[in-house]
């Protein structure tokens, strides 16, 4: 069962972000979108443990929220993948279940 | 109009576009700026994040109200505190920040800054002096 996590909550205001990859199991992924993108940053209190989870899950944020929030590719932890709405849909279905943590 | 003038703080603390707070404080602050009250916003925890520069909504289908922070200082809205350790716990320094003007008319209308980098520490001085606190 491969796993598509979400998290649209910035991990500075709850800890849906933190508590996913607690939950996350290797080989599943992680989508951050809307104030979820906030997670993908460099150099925070919480790029850490975002950086050590990639070690077994694939982290993704939506290009689009990162724009809005004035947020360019080059302040995104490296080796997340940057997305688009229609990239989303395609990992929806290209995982087993989907998991929103709000 | 009212000769009462009380010092109003507005303080915001969540970022934009996720909720609709950071919209609706500044159209409180654009309102509340007619009543000539000595206002300062504040700009704590995820409210930093609301003055990001290069912000492009285009592609997420929303309004971008960015642009609007700029015209603050023409309502004589010019003190806006931004809090030093939420920038650093988000990876952030002031130059990722719209930098924000008034013209100060007392002194010829030199153009000077608005943005004021405070300590948490000064910030909760600068609470604890206001007669009003509006929070978002």
């Amino acid at each position: 069962m491969a796993m598509l996590h979400t998290v649209n909550k910035s991990p500075f205001e709850k800890n849906s972000l933190d508590s996913c990859i607690d939950h996350a199991l290797e080989g599943s992924s992680i989508l951050l979108f809307e104030d979820g993108v906030y997670g993908a940053l460099k150099g925070t209190t919480i790029s850490d443990k975002v950086s050590q989870a990639m070690g077994n899950v694939s982290v993704y944020v939506l290009g689009s929220d990162l724009r809005a929030r004035g947020l360019s590719e080059e302040r995104i932890i490296e080796g997340i993948t940057v997305t688009d709405y229609p990239g989303f849909v395609d990992l929806a279905g290209s995982h087993d279940n989907v998991q929103s943590w709000l | 109009m009212s000769e009462v003038i009380k010092k109003f703080m507005y303080v915001n603390r969540k970022a934009p576009y996720g909720t609709i707070y950071a919209l609706e404080s500044l159209e409180v602050v654009l309102i509340g700026a007619a009543f000539d009250q000595d206002v300062s916003l504040a700009f704590v925890d995820d409210g930093v994040f609301q003055l990001t520069t290069g912000q492009d909504t285009k592609d997420a289908g929303m309004k971008n109200f960015s642009p609007t922070y700029s015209a603050l200082g023409d309502y004589d809205v010019n003190k806006i505190y931004i809090e030093k350790e939420s920038l650093e716990e988000r990876g952030l320094t002031l130059d990722d920040l719209q930098d924000l003007k008034y013209e100060d008319e007392d002194e010829d209308w030199a153009e000077k800054d608005s943005i004021r980098l405070v300590s948490r520490e000064e910030l909760a001085q600068l609470m604890d002096e206001q007669e009003v606190l509006l929070s978002f």
